[in-house]
């Protein structure tokens, strides 16, 4: 479980909810609310500071730009919980996208196409699911694989060449506004969806299940979680949710190609660790995520509109994501420093009681 | 009493994610509860002249020439000069660039298309907030855009191209099509009509394949590597792309094959200078890109004035090159290809 | 039983000190097989490719191609083995290589005159600078690997594409001779291959012969053991990250020399090759086993398939996907000989 082969050391980092103290202690002092904070506070500096950041178009862009990731940061959320790590999600939308573009260029109606392309995206994260639970394989290199390999049949079947005749109506249909507003029609997918992770993730058994399993898989095997079964629906889920945000990204920006979205495994795997999902596993929500794709977003997004170029943004994302992995173990090591024996609060706690 | 702190939590957890999406709802809708956008207007007042030039790619020699070219004609008159460029050569990243200076109000962005219908919808969007798109080098459909400026006749530049070859190889043998990337406009209308020309009046030269560079100069060192390899009888290749026509004369001068397999296309002297000295390159064309960016620049300024609409027959003043006229289907004619070779490269820097 | 169970006989290397045991030098054998296998491999393609296209060895230029191209990734091939022999992962070398490959090209520009060999020491120590980032951070602060290199990835890239600018180095910005390096050959074999070569016997004899080398096997088959043995786990690790960018750093160098011209996407993608070229070549991702040998012919049959598919036919866009169809079954059949082993290690002891 700690050994998967994601971490180098037995020392796993550990922080579990303190029940002893008051709910609302527990939900403000936590790292979604950090999360949730900073993303308030870059809003509000951003439409402050950058010329053009307020207007409303300016975040019907945003939450076109940023809808891919937050799709895929649902089940992407799902499987870091459980220990493990899905590389391949960018490939996998490459790979629907690609589909999408060949079957359409070919005379399928689109919808049917996009219907294919979801069942695509269902076999590679089945295959990656076969893979890690079957035989066995360490969720990384089984995904590394996989990276190369959905990215590899994507550029292949297309080679250089972009698909870029799409039906007018579902394009449009994806840029769409709801009434008069600048918010995109396409949102209430996401919002539909989140809401279905949510429940899944945070109030049903699967759920509770998952974050056993990230917790211990041996010991949540023997309470009765099928530990195969969960995790090969979650790399299935995850494979779907790829194609489906695929075929948004193709229609959105009009072109089918192989290289589509590379690189979006990052911004999703960044994210999530930003919201607060520990990458030992067993611990995380969804609202931390959805914020931290959000704040992820909105930074790129004002940084762009002041002409700071793209790759500034990567090498905010970049360190975002380190310093969010590293914050956390430094909070933990300062924990434990406080509660162990000798530290300042068994020592108060004793005094108490 | 385990049942009880699951419910709470449960409720609890449910509450913070509500809170969560009323606060982000809040923060749009406050936003968008009409707002008016700052940024200036192009009616009254005074004319938007910030200008962004979006090149094909970033880090491209040709483009360096060809928006500098732009970035002296808007300082002559008076406006704001930016480059904006993906990396990649990709539609992809050029449509980011695209949402974003929509967003900015630029008065107007002369594009390098890298693909023909990709970037349709994002450059209506632009056009429907007011700002001037004007294509160079490399067009889209002709809806959307509202002028393109061509450096030569696609007819021009793709025969004095077929010439070059032919001449070097005397007439017959075995070529290749050394490309940019797969989709960009201007290559693919090159190509098909090199192809035509080939198909008329060269019926002893066979074009056994083209490959894609992706206008990246390590790509393009590779392929060419390649195509030696696979086609042991190759005589020539023909690069209608500076990025690709630099990388394989560079791997032509450390090869077996410098001196027996013929090299032309379209290059930069600058860039060529060196293969044209040791007689790895014996000609190539070009036209000069500085004029380009410099024409593409004043004719946006006049469709930012209102001075043309973008029909044919429209005049417009373009500095130091005189006036220019409007063709057919919102086409502006630079002049023709010129044809670079040992006697006269000295003369050029670009 | 998932991942516990890993055998850890070292491959390639043989099993030193092993009495006779028949079992023991049988398995001995059979581990050292993988290198001779992938070998096996490289020279079948080399030959169906030769067959198709008697250029591709028997020319000048097939020849140097052939040895020369394959070079770079097997620098990083050899570095990334290192690393992910102590159960760890590096994806941050492609990165590495683009920013060291603009710093030569840099150097030479600013400082005209300035020698050869001060560029490669330059390019070398900043590549290891940046692998000592890396390692710092997940040595100390005890952090995946994976998430801190993944970060690093795209932070150095940025970085990089940020120095450069819409800039591009040129070939003629650099001096002659040091373009002349990515070409020339000694006795028919390319300069770079050479060097490429050394460092790779180094790097074998390191891992074999030397304390420090043994210890990261004994941290990758079982980092928590190794720590209780009294191994300095942390100063070991951070080490093999310093040598993985520091011969990413020298495949930079070489880079330029070889190609001339470096922009900002000089690199990208190369990871991958690298982590693929490491577990082909039997470097299991588990860590614990398996040789820079090892990494190196699988970096040699990755490329050379690579540059074989259009003689074959094969469009070379599918290149990426044979890199993932080898990765993918290199891994799976590490992980059957693995229970294989197991099990038979079960049967002898309970014999």
């Amino acid at each position: 479980m700690t050994e998967s082969a994601i971490t180098g050391t037995k020392t796993t980092v550990r922080t579990y909810k303190d029940y002893a103290r008051p709910l609302w202690r527990r939900l403000i002092i936590s790292r979604e609310a950090a999360v949730i904070g900073g993303l308030i506070l870059v809003l509000i500096v951003a439409n402050s500071t950058v010329v053009n950041f307020g207007t409303p178009i300016t975040f019907y862009y945003l939450l076109l730009d940023v809808l891919p990731i937050l799709l895929i940061a649902l089940p992407m959320t799902l499987i870091i919980i459980t220990g493990e790590i899905d590389l391949s999600v960018a490939s996998t939308m490459g790979l629907s996208s690609v589909v999408l573009g060949t079957l359409h260029q070919g005379g399928m109606p689109l919808e049917l196409a996009a219907l294919v392309a979801l069942v695509v995206g269902a076999i590679a994260g089945a295959i990656n699911g076969f893979l890690i639970t079957v035989v066995g394989l360490p969720s990384l290199a089984v995904t590394i694989g996989t990276l190369a390999l959905y990215r590899g049949l994507a550029v292949g079947l297309l080679g250089t060449t972009a698909v870029t005749e799409f039906t007018k109506s579902w394009k449009d249909f994806v840029k769409s506004k709801i009434g008069d507003t600048q918010i995109p029609t396409v949102i209430l997918i996401f919002i539909v969806l989140a809401i279905a992770f949510a429940i899944l993730l945070h109030f049903t058994p699967f759920g509770r299940g998952i974050f056993a399993l990230g917790l211990n898989d041996e010991a949540a095997k023997f309470s009765g979680i099928n530990v195969e079964r969960t995790k090969f629906i979650l790399f299935m889920l995850s494979g779907v949710i790829s194609a489906l945000a695929g075929i948004y990204y193709t229609l959105r920006f009009g072109t089918a190609r192989g290289d589509n979205a590379t690189g979006l495994e990052l911004s999703v795997i960044a994210a999530v660790l930003l919201g607060g999902v520990s990458i030992f596993g067993g611990r995380g929500a969804l609202h931390g995520v959805i914020a931290g794709v959000l704040l992820i977003g909105a930074l790129g997004s004002a940084l762009r509109l002041a002409s700071i170029t793209s790759d500034v943004i990567n090498i905010i994302t970049g360190t975002l994501l380190v310093l969010s992995v590293v914050s956390t173990s430094f909070l933990a090591w300062l924990h434990n420093k406080r509660t162990k024996p000798g530290g300042k609060k068994t020592l108060s706690q004793a005094a108490k009681s | 009493m385990f049942q009880k702190f699951s419910r709470t939590s449960g409720v609890a957890r449910a509450g913070a994610f509500a809170a969560l999406a009323v606060s982000v709802a809040l923060v749009a809708t406050g936003c968008s509860a009409g707002t008016t956008q700052p940024g200036e207007g192009g009616e009254g007042g005074d004319a938007n002249l910030s200008i962004t030039f979006v090149p094909k790619n970033l880090g491209n020699a040709y483009f360096d020439t060809s928006d500098a070219g732009g970035a002296e004609a808007i300082e002559e008159f008076g406006g704001t000069y930016d480059e904006q460029a993906p990396a990649e050569g990709t539609p992809d990243g050029q449509v980011s660039f695209i949402n974003t200076l929509t967003q900015q109000q630029v008065g107007g962005i002369a594009l390098s298309a890298n693909d023909p219908t990709a970037l349709c919808d994002a450059i209506n969007e632009a056009r429907d907030a007011g700002v001037k798109v004007v294509t160079f080098d490399s067009d889209t459909s002709e809806d959307c855009r509202d002028l393109y400026i061509n450096q030569a006749t696609s007819e021009g530049i793709a025969k004095v191209q077929v010439d070059l070859i032919a001449e070097q190889i005397g007439d017959e043998g075995q070529i290749a099509i050394l490309s940019a990337t797969a989709n960009a406009t201007n290559q693919n209308a090159w190509i098909e009509l090199m192809k035509e020309d080939l198909a008329a009046n060269h019926p002893n030269i066979e074009l056994v394949e083209t490959v894609y560079g992706d206008d990246d100069d390590q790509t393009s060192f590779d392929k060419t590597e390649a195509l030696l390899q696979t086609y042991p009888d190759l005589k020539g290749i023909v690069s209608p792309t500076t990025v690709g026509i630099a990388a394989a004369a560079r791997y032509l001068q450390t090869s077996d094959f410098k001196g027996k397999v013929a090299l032309t296309g379209l290059g930069t002297p600058n860039q060529m200078r060196d293969y044209v000295e040791d007689e790895t390159v014996t000609a190539f064309a070009l036209w000069n890109p500085a004029d380009l960016g410099y024409l593409a620049a004043y004719a946006t300024k006049a469709l930012i004035e209102g001075t043309i609409t973008g029909e044919e027959g429209d005049t417009f003043d373009a500095g130091k090159l005189g006036e220019y006229t409007v063709d057919a289907g919102g086409t502006v004619l630079l002049g023709d290809p010129y044809t670079f070779n040992a006697e006269n490269i000295g003369e050029f820097d670009f | 039983m998932t991942t516990t169970t890993q055998p850890s006989t070292p491959i390639g290397t043989g099993t030193p000190g092993t009495t006779g045991s028949g079992f023991l030098r049988g398995l001995g054998n059979f581990a050292r097989a993988r290198e001779t296998a992938i070998l096996l491999a490289l020279v079948i393609v080399i030959a169906i490719a030769t067959i198709k296209n008697p250029n591709f060895v028997f020319s000048n230029d097939g020849f140097r191609n052939l040895l020369l191209t394959p070079s770079i990734i097997m620098l990083m091939a050899v570095g990334q083995a290192v690393v992910i022999i102590t159960r760890n992962v590096d994806l941050s070398v492609g990165s590495t290589l683009g920013l060291t490959a603009y710093l030569t090209g840099r150097l030479f520009i600013d400082f005209p005159g300035i020698p050869i060999i001060v560029v490669f020491i330059a390019g070398v120590a900043f590549g290891a600078f940046l692998g000592l980032i890396n390692g710092a951070l997940i040595a100390f602060a005890k952090v995946p690997a994976l998430v801190i290199t993944l970060g690093t990835l795209y932070a150095y890239r940025g970085i990089n594409v940020l120095w450069t600018g819409s800039d591009r180095i040129n070939a003629s910005d650099m001096p002659k001779p040091f373009l002349a390096l990515g070409t020339q050959t000694f006795l028919y074999i390319p300069v770079l291959t050479i060097i490429a070569v050394v460092v790779l016997i180094a790097a074998g004899w390191y891992l074999r012969n030397l304390r420090g080398g043994r210890e990261l096997y004994a941290i990758g088959s079982d980092p928590s053991a190794a720590n209780l043995y009294g191994l300095k786990v942390t100063q070991r690790v951070l080490v093999a990250f310093v040598v993985c960018g520091a011969l990413a750093g020298l495949a930079g160098v070489l880079f330029s020399a070889r190609y001339g011209t470096v922009n900002s996407q000089a690199g990208s993608g190369y990871e991958l090759q690298a982590v693929g070229a490491a577990v082909i070549g039997g470097v299991a991702i588990f860590g614990g086993s398996g040789s820079v040998w090892g990494a190196a012919i699988g970096a040699y049959l990755l490329l050379t398939i690579n540059r074989a598919l259009p003689i074959l036919g094969v469009q070379d866009f599918w290149q990426q996907a044979v890199v993932g169809v080898l990765i993918i079954g290199a891994i799976v059949l590490d992980r059957v000989l693995a229970i294989r082993t197991a099990r038979k290690l079960v049967e002898a002891r309970d014999k």
